[in-house]
């Protein structure tokens, strides 16, 4: 099969569509720069009718919104999950790691949190407080201006609290607390426990004339067809398509490897089109990949050649290696105080209003690390799982549970609302036996070597989640509450999920000065090829106990002002 | 605003730029959105999962005399009432059935269940379950609708675990169709604005607001006013 060449040659390829490729996009297009993003979905635009679930009602589903076909359910989003047909990845020792992949542009934007929480001046280098994990080699005042950038170029909202490690931003104001909320609040003061307006990016007012203003349909996980949430392709790479740049999109097109020549600089990338099934190559002048933390090493192992001959970017071994996802731990409580609800519409933003950032002080504790706690619960819109066990809170008031007729209604009716949940999503320790690497056994069906993946958590993790559920419980049972199911034990890991479940994959190209422990320098760029970079979650040296995107977010554009300086002096 | 008609930029399928004709409907819009014939629904889809509809609505898993059955449980478990219609009104049955086929864990718990009722009812009253006059069918039915919540469920009897999923799959089916919604009284799924907690709501659950907390939010006479914000981080607007 010969591969199809393509006869143009871009200023900058960028490997894959969501918050750092999207992100990259945008500067280098408004720099005026030629861009082709390759993606290996769909293409995909919130506004396009035919692809909405946003305002849908759950009968429009012949399954009711459930998650057979899509693992967050029939509503959601994302295009793909934790298994993708054709597509397998496979495990080393037995060990565990769940990889959620969304193939669309925009990437997994397109059904995420938004929970927008910028790293702190200890995130960067935790190392000097604890001595587990590395430091970064830059820190939050190198951040700070891009993060700044950032929330108002995208929007965000929250407040400015003057916290020493969740620092201030240019925030949207939040709404206002629901129901729920105002309960979790209370409940929280009771164990000196703070809550403040949750931190999300959300547009609770309006930031530009092009993006809609939030109308609280609380559907953010379905993608907003009036943009009025973060999504890559909606808030990133549309605008980028009218920027001073020229911006070609390739969709269904899955990049397999970085092509090199022969002093060992990338020359651009070979891609399967999954229309025809036949590799093609892009020529550029820059590689940014931005597949995902995962996907981009896979590609960077992937690409072997003479001067490469352990993969592109892995003279030091270190590709794959340091993956780490946030730790999470989830349970949820019965409210009493919460039942015989009076009906209105509380659907409010996709998300929660307030939340609680990492409170206290790991001296006294037996975990290095902390956790944030998001809050969930209130009157939403009935999908696949509602009505189950109508009345199982009956037991709480030793009445029978179970039955039929007429009276369950007004059980349903009753108990509506009156469940809130938590989640506790903290930073794990990246270890460097905790890694992707290519199974030699293993082709997709494009043929291109999968990822196999060996991790293991440790007491670290474990530990955390032990106070999490402990955190939990007190909360629950200082709202009055009762806490739902056992609590989970030692041998269940206290409730800690997979490793890859809270999809926060970070970690496995990461940055410092030194080559032989690092894949990146400070500016994301390849030590072992310097017109390639990573501007994806591949990067992070630590997790912190933040969700990732919009330090990816402020990182890309970091980068990406730092290659077109580059590109200017003709450096690369 | 048509986001697409940037005359700069082009959306190409998987070819590479030469290939592509200016012009055309590009390949990967078509992709996404390709008509299935005979599917109907309105709801984001992608071709594969278009397909998969249409090919589970194509089989047929119960028997009629399943389905009847199934229909006398479903009006057993939620009848109609003088304001709403039954789970059955509410299309409970077929939203049962389709699950049946989209998740095939199901089929043996449902089928089972069923011959296990039919099998009392031939017992006790000399006649399956969806003939037996409705006193006998509840008589049976008191026998296994309730459920000791102290022992786990895969832990008790299988005709309690099948009422169980029968009452789930049919309470389900009526709260998530148009009917259920309106006799729940869910009052979202629309644009609005979110400006907190009624009043009398707060009295009645014996909770306010903080003013300082308050004095954060958002004003929203002002979300259509574009921010600004001072060097500090201020809104000003």
């Amino acid at each position: 099969m010969q591969i199809k060449e393509s006869p143009k040659t871009y200023d900058a390829i960028v490997v894959g569509s969501g918050a750092g490729g999207g992100m990259a996009t945008k500067v280098l297009a408004d720099a005026g720069l030629n861009v082709a993003v390759v993606e290996a979905g769909p293409f995909f635009d919130p506004a396009d009718p035919d692809q909405m679930t946003q305002l849908k009602w759950p009968w429009e589903s012949p399954r009711r919104g459930a998650p057979t076909e899509r693992p967050f359910g029939d509503f959601d989003t994302a295009y793909g999950g934790w298994e993708i047909e054709g597509e397998p990845y496979t495990h080393k020792n037995g060990t565990k790691f769940d990889w959620f992949r969304s193939r669309m542009l925009g990437g997994r934007t397109n059904h995420w949190g938004r929970i927008s929480l910028r790293f702190g001046p200890k995130d960067f280098k935790h190392k000097d407080v604890d001595g587990l994990g590395e430091n970064w080699p830059i820190g939050y005042e190198d951040v700070k201006p891009y993060y700044d950038r950032v929330d108002k170029l995208i929007g965000v909202f929250g407040t400015n609290e003057g916290l020493p490690n969740d620092p201030d931003g240019f925030f949207l104001p939040p709404p206002k607390p629901r129901l729920h909320e105002l309960f979790y609040i209370n409940g929280a003061r009771k164990s000196n426990i703070p809550v403040y307006p949750a931190r999300l990016s959300m547009l609770t007012k309006r930031i530009n004339n092009e993006r809609g203003v939030c109308f609280y349909c609380s559907q953010c996980s379905r993608a907003c067809q009036v943009y009025a949430d973060f999504s890559a392709e909606s808030c990133l790479i549309f605008p980028a398509q009218k920027s001073r740049g020229q911006v070609d999109l390739y969709v269904n097109s899955q990049v397999r490897e970085v092509t090199t020549n022969s002093e060992g600089k990338a020359t651009g990338v070979s891609y399967i089109n999954k229309e025809d099934r036949k590799e093609y190559q892009l020529k550029g002048r820059v590689v940014i990949l931005a597949a995902s933390a995962c996907s981009s090493a896979r590609i960077l192992l992937n690409s072997k050649s003479a001067q490469h001959p352990n993969g592109l970017g892995n003279s030091g071994n270190v590709v794959g290696k340091y993956l780490h996802d946030s730790t999470g731990s989830s349970r949820a409580g019965f409210i009493p105080g919460l039942m015989n609800r009076k009906i209105y519409n509380e659907d409010g933003v996709g998300g929660m209003h307030v939340y609680t950032p990492w409170w206290l002080d790991n001296k006294n504790l037996d975990f290095p690390r902390g956790y944030h706690i998001e809050v969930w619960g209130g009157m939403g819109m009935p999908n696949y799982g509602f009505g189950f066990n109508p009345n199982e809170f009956n037991k709480f008031f030793n009445l029978p549970t179970g039955g039929y007729g007429d009276s369950l209604r007004a059980d349903v009716k009753k108990y509506y609302g009156s469940v809130l949940g938590f989640g506790g999503r903290g930073e794990p320790i990246a270890l460097e036996d905790n890694y992707c690497e290519i199974d030699p056994t293993t082709v997709d069906e494009f043929g291109v070597p999968v990822l196999r993946f060996h991790y293991n958590w440790s007491d670290h993790e474990r530990k955390q989640a032990k106070h999490m559920q402990e955190t939990f419980e007190e909360l629950i049972h200082n709202m009055g509450g009762e806490p739902l199911g056992a609590t989970p034990s030692k041998e269940e890991d206290y409730g800690l999920a997979a490793p890859g479940r809270i999809i926060h994959e970070v970690g496995t190209t990461r940055m410092g000065d030194d080559p032989k422990t690092s894949v990146v320098n400070k500016f994301q760029q390849l030590h072992d090829a310097d017109n390639v970079f990573i501007t994806d979650a591949g990067p992070f040296v630590s997790m912190a106990d933040k969700n990732c995107t919009w330090t990816i977010l402020a990182l890309s554009w970091r980068a990406s002002d730092y290659i077109v300086e580059q590109l200017k002096q003709q450096n690369i | 605003m048509d986001r697409r008609n940037s005359i700069k930029s082009m959306i190409l399928g998987g070819m590479a730029g030469g290939l592509a004709l200016h012009g055309c409907k590009p390949q990967a819009e078509a992709g996404a959105s390709q008509e299935v014939p005979g599917y109907s629904y309105k709801y984001g889809r992608t071709p594969e999962e278009k397909e998969r509809i249409m090919e589970l609505e194509s089989e047929v898993f119960f028997s009629e005399h399943e389905m009847e059955t199934i229909r006398v449980l479903c009006a057993l478990i939620l009848p109609a009432n003088e304001h709403f219609g039954s789970a059955v009104d509410a299309g409970a049955p077929e939203f049962i059935e389709f699950m049946a086929k989209d998740v095939p864990e199901l089929q043996t718990e449902l089928r089972g269940g069923m011959m296990w009722l039919d099998h009392q009812s031939n017992t006790m009253f000399g006649t399956e379950f969806k003939a037996a006059a409705e006193a006998d069918q509840k008589k049976l039915l008191d026998t296994i609708a309730f459920y000791d919540s102290s022992i786990p469920l895969d832990q008790q009897a299988l005709e309690i675990q099948f009422f169980c999923l029968m009452r789930n799959l049919t309470v389900c089916g009526y709260f998530t169709s148009k009917i259920g919604i309106e006799d729940l009284g869910y009052k979202g799924n629309t644009p609005n604005v979110w400006d907190g907690v009624p009043q009398e709501v707060l009295d009645q659950h014996g909770v306010a607001y903080d003013e300082e907390w308050l004095a954060k939010c958002v004003d929203q006479s002002k979300r259509n006013v574009i921010a600004e914000w001072d060097e500090e981080g201020n809104l000003l607007t």
